[in-house]
């Protein structure tokens, strides 16, 4: 049923820290290759070597100035699929193969269910679901559901793939709705933050805003640029002439 | 939001054909429309005919219409579905009360009450339609509280006009009905004015900042996480320019409330079949105008997902 679990058990989801983010899109290409072959596979490219590249990522890294008074800075801005409390995409599907895991808060798509009637991607604010043109099914991020339980796997390895490959761990998995897990304490100590909360999806994801700056950095300033010199000779008199 | 024609086709023509729907079994089912056989089965199948029409266009925009028959199961959380069980069950009377008024040349009785369970079940239809786009939160131009009525009275009205040409058409004018047709074409201008009024001064909460979490200050994009549009993008990240907005709201009015509306008033006067083919023409003008309200319905839409990208 698309209706949605009253409670799950447990809250797994991702805690993502725009802090250390360098933007180096590893989380993006883990994901690719893990899930290409994982619970949604296959993630379909479309004319990936021609002028039009196409086809369905779970993960996509955006960058942003964000510029306050006290100056601006780039953020580097990884944005998938949130595992909402209220994840609106699950309620409007018409045939049940959205669904919302009782036990693990996961949001999961049955592609044998789907119909292709892209409804859901539109009742997601966060533009996590894409549709793969190919197989006529809507496909999205499974927090590497085929990974965290996977006994075939070493125990330190049951982590989402983006989460493995993150060179700076700035991605963090765990239950956020165990108040005592290291996520949750976390997101705690760094005042994390859920994306559009007005909207009020009640995103499972969090976000940890850039840290305060600490005015430790070194002060570079650049030297003032000098006027070009006039040039003399023939070549000077050929300018001024082609100038005029 | 992209228009995509499928839908603008299946919105417009299910609306008409619902709307003509519930007059016909209203009148017919009342007795206040003769049983005859031609007129019935002119009447019936163009309702029917724009109602299957629609929802075939509908079932072309999916990815697997193979199994479109599953989305008749979730009806306790999707307006989707529950507009897929009322538009399946209103056949139902429907077929009886056409079977009763056009082949068994009855009204009253059985065929009374079939002709209002179809009638119920068109304007049910009609609202799940309507609240399949006020329910999206993520689309603020949608989600407001203009969105259902707006698909209630458009549906009276193309649902109307086509009443109207239809019984001009054989002789059979009904000045309650031209009057019906009129009314309801002026109250859907109103409307679509109203409409374009409170979007365009629409203050959403939601902007780049709450999307990224960053507050204070501004955030501006300065590289996507891809270099061509992708599956979001074309769907959602449609963009209309405002100049090309401004004409197409005009041709709408133009089409699809000014002249019918025209035409229609000059009707009651003219003597058949002039009025005939005024009432013909006018149902011709707005259909083509509702397609062209339907489209910018769409175009104009704004998702939240494409303050991801800058576009503000």
């Amino acid at each position: 049923m698309t209706c949605l679990p009253s409670h799950t058990d447990k809250k797994l989801g991702l805690v993502i820290d725009l802090d250390t983010c360098v933007g180096c899109q590893a989380c993006v290409t883990a994901c690719k290759e893990w899930n290409t072959g994982g619970h949604m596979a296959p993630l379909t490219d479309i004319d990936p070597y021609g002028g039009h590249a196409d086809g369905v990522w779970f993960n996509r890294v955006h960058s942003y100035e964000h510029t306050t008074e006290l100056g601006g800075r780039t953020v580097n801005f990884p944005r998938s699929c949130l595992h909402c409390e209220q994840p609106a995409c699950v309620t409007v599907c018409p045939t049940g193969a959205s669904y919302k895991r009782a036990s693990d808060g996961i949001v999961l798509v049955d592609e044998d269910k789907c119909i292709g009637c892209k409804l859901c991607s539109w009742a997601c604010p966060y533009g996590a679901r894409e549709f793969d043109t190919d197989v006529g099914v809507m496909k999205k991020c499974t927090l590497c559901v085929d990974r965290i339980y996977n006994e075939n796997l070493a125990e330190d390895d049951r982590v989402p793939a983006c989460v493995a490959a993150c060179p700076t761990s700035a991605r963090h998995f765990g239950d956020l709705g165990d108040p005592v897990s290291a996520i949750s304490q976390l997101v705690e100590e760094r005042g994390g933050v859920a994306l559009m909360p007005e909207l009020g999806y009640q995103p499972t994801n969090k976000y940890l805003p850039p840290r305060a700056r600490s005015g430790r950095a070194a002060k570079v300033d650049a030297p003032a640029l000098e006027p070009i010199r006039a040039e003399g000779g023939f070549l000077g008199w050929v300018d001024r002439m082609l100038s005029n | 939001m992209h228009p995509a024609f499928s839908v603008v086709f299946f919105t417009t023509a299910t609306g008409a054909g619902y709307g003509l729907l519930t007059l016909l079994g209203l009148l017919g089912g009342l007795g206040f429309t003769p049983a005859d056989f031609w007129l019935g089965l002119v009447g019936m199948g163009l309702s029917l005919g724009l109602i299957a029409a629609g929802l075939l266009s509908s079932a072309g925009h999916l990815g697997r219409p193979e199994r479109a028959w599953r989305a008749l199961s979730q009806w306790r959380s999707s307006w989707l579905s529950r507009e897929g069980v009322a538009s399946v069950t209103t056949f139902i009377p429907a077929c009886m009360f056409g079977i009763g008024w056009v082949f068994l040349g009855k009204s009253g009785g059985w065929v009374a009450v079939a002709g209002l369970l179809a009638a119920g079940g068109a304007v049910t239809t009609v609202c799940a339609t309507g609240m399949i786009y006020a329910s999206l939160k993520p689309i603020a131009q949608w989600h407001s509280r203009y969105t259902l009525p707006a698909y209630l009275i458009f549906s009276a009205m193309t649902g109307g006009v086509l009443a109207n040409a239809w019984l001009q058409a054989f002789k059979l004018g009904s000045t309650a009905v031209l009057s019906w047709a009129l009314l309801a074409t002026l109250a859907g201008w109103g409307w679509k004015l109203a409409t374009w009024r409170y979007n365009d001064r629409l203050e959403i909460p939601t902007n780049a900042n709450t999307a990224t979490g960053l507050a204070g200050g501004t955030v501006r994009s300065i590289e996507w996480p891809h270099t061509e549009e992708n599956y979001v993008l074309k769907e959602m990240g449609f963009r209309i320019a405002r100049k090309h907005s401004a004409k197409l709201r005009l041709i709408t009015q133009v089409l699809a409330f000014a002249v019918p509306a025209i035409l229609l008033a000059t009707v009651f006067f003219l003597p058949w079949p002039l009025g005939a083919i005024a009432s013909v023409l006018a149902t011709v003008a707005q259909l083509a105008g509702m397609l062209v309200e339907r489209w910018l319905f769409f175009a104009e839409a704004k998702h939240t997902v494409t303050l991801y990208y800058g576009r503000e």
